[in-house]
């Protein structure tokens, strides 16, 4: 029963690392770009939310609803200033300009909030701490229900969207061939802004779970884009759903590495990503696949 | 009525020029084709024109407007489609979706009158554009660029790796959408298709227009030469 439990808590927590790495997946897919800011782009959705919750007193997910609109203009502008600047001077320098934007981001957060461990656990109410006893050895806790479906209707939607709208249709040409695009009459630099808006939204809902379900601090960035990172290369590089699956992946391997033994918890994650690094991409071509 | 104009257009790949002061003008309705060897320019002006590629000197006129420098995007929306060379299709969009994205100015093209125009899409018309045969792929490529209702089409090589068959039936729709009265300025290598479809011919040669004029007036023998630059004007 045990082992049965792991997994269920493996899939909530790796519902939360879908989430952190959708927006990673979307940019690398659209864009080609490797967002290594993408993890302090959460946490500073994390804290404007908590910005939004001590100065109003409303819910955290009702303050992350007040939010989004505030990381929709981040991400537009994020893209228009620095990304497509980058994005002309090869692949190298989107590499090296994200890691720099991580570096403000966390210094910025520092001077402005102080290095304290904060929360929105109490604030988010009982959610964050009821749960069904199944059995003896399974309970189930609600705010992981909650972070699951989040994580199956965020993909689900991004599926529908890429699959049945025009736009998404536009993005998809975008990301195959961007002259083409353009010289079908799509505007490119449009396509890439919101596209990255849309990948710095889904950041701040990881950024929420974050909040709601442990601790954060401006430092806290680095740890949530690496776990981000190997969901995304576990499912497929560029692959929608396989970034869904390689979250849930990536959770498993952690909550059973921890039945072992505790300290094994984020070994077992990162020798799945070895593991995956080395049979899948001992040479193959990178590709956004789509499940139609 | 002049519909496009291009002034002493300079086109630079870094160091390498593509393009050396070319000025020629397009009437509306017209059907021009610029011929000329590999290399000698021609793709590059098409490009310049659509505002793919960003000219290094020298101006594009449509319609009076000066397009030099907008991106390829407004082109399309003024009315400048490009069939770029290679078709450059969304290999993983469907062929309606294909047609669909580029859906821009009002006019006599939509989906419909192009499955009309090309029927051979109508049984793949939901199928992925990478599992097209090559002429299927053009079909794709010159109905996408209608979607946009142009008032001038560039075509670039939309005869490049078809088998010959393919080919008369692509210009065979091409004709019936000249008839209509669509403006259109093609590159083709094949001499003989470019004097048979275009009113006006310019030769290109390095960069240069080394021969402009009717096709009727010009006979093969000089349009030979300037192709190969055989008899340079000292």
């Amino acid at each position: 029963m045990t082992i049965v439990n792991a997994i269920v808590q493996g899939i909530f927590l790796g519902a939360f690392y879908a989430v952190l790495a959708c927006g990673l997946s979307i940019m690398f897919g659209v864009m080609r770009i490797i967002n290594l800011a993408h993890g302090d782009i959460a946490v500073l959705g994390a804290y404007v939310v908590f910005v939004i919750v001590q100065s109003t007193g409303m819910s955290p997910f009702a303050a992350f609803i007040a939010a989004l609109p505030v990381m929709i203009v981040l991400g537009y502008v994020l893209q228009l200033t620095i990304l497509e600047r980058s994005l002309k001077s090869g692949i190298l320098t989107p590499l090296l300009a994200t890691f720099g934007l991580s570096i403000v981001i966390q210094n910025l957060l520092l001077i402005r909030f102080s290095p304290d461990v904060r929360s929105l656990g109490g604030e988010a109410g009982a959610i964050t701490t009821s749960s069904w006893q199944v059995t003896s050895g399974l309970s189930v806790s609600a705010l992981g229900i909650v972070i699951l479906v989040v994580a199956v209707v965020v993909f689900g939607a991004l599926q529908l969207f890429l699959s049945r709208t025009r736009i998404g249709w536009m993005m998809r040409a975008t990301a195959e061939d961007a002259d083409a695009a353009e010289l079908a009459g799509i505007d490119s630099r449009g396509m890439y802004a919101r596209a990255t808006a849309l990948a710095v939204a889904i950041a701040a809902l990881g950024g929420l779970f974050l909040a709601i379900r442990s601790v954060f601090d401006p430092l806290s960035g680095p740890t949530q884009l690496i776990f981000a990172f190997e969901a995304v290369v576990i499912g497929g590089m560029g692959n929608l759903w396989g970034t869904l699956l390689g979250g849930l992946a990536l959770g498993v391997a952690q909550t059973v590495g921890a039945q072992v033994n505790p300290e094994y918890s984020a070994l077992a994650g990162h020798l799945l990503f070895l593991a995956v690094l080395v049979l899948r991409y001992g040479g193959g071509r990178v590709s956004l696949r789509l499940a139609r | 009525m002049t519909l496009l104009r291009v002034e002493d257009l300079d086109c630079r790949y870094g160091l390498l020029q593509a393009v050396r002061g070319v000025s020629f003008e397009v009437a509306q309705g017209e059907t021009v084709a610029l011929i000329g060897a590999n290399g000698a320019g021609k793709s590059t002006l098409l490009r310049a024109i659509a505002g793919a590629h960003r000219p290094h000197g020298g101006r594009v006129v449509f319609d009076g407007a000066d397009v030099t420098s907008m991106p390829a995007h407004r082109h399309v929306s003024l009315g400048v489609a490009l069939v770029p060379e290679g078709r450059r299709l969304f290999p993983s969009l469907t062929v309606e979706e294909n047609l669909r994205v580029a859906e821009a100015r009002r006019g006599r093209w939509n989906v419909q009158s192009v499955l009309e125009v090309f029927p051979l899409l109508q049984p793949r018309r939901h199928m992925a554009a990478a599992n097209l045969s090559g002429g299927e792929q053009q079909a794709v490529a010159i109905g996408r660029a209608l979607m946009s209702n142009p008032r001038v089409l560039l075509l670039d090589e939309v005869s490049l790796g078809l088998a010959p068959i393919v080919v008369d039936a692509v210009y065979r729709s091409l004709a019936g959408i000249i008839s209509e009265g669509t403006t259109v300025l093609l590159v083709e290598q094949d001499l003989a298709r470019a004097l048979k479809v275009a009113g006006r011919v310019i030769c290109v040669l390095e960069g240069r227009i080394v021969l402009e004029g009717e096709a009727a007036s010009l006979d093969r023998d000089q349009v030979v030469n300037a192709y190969f630059g055989l008899k340079r004007p000292a």
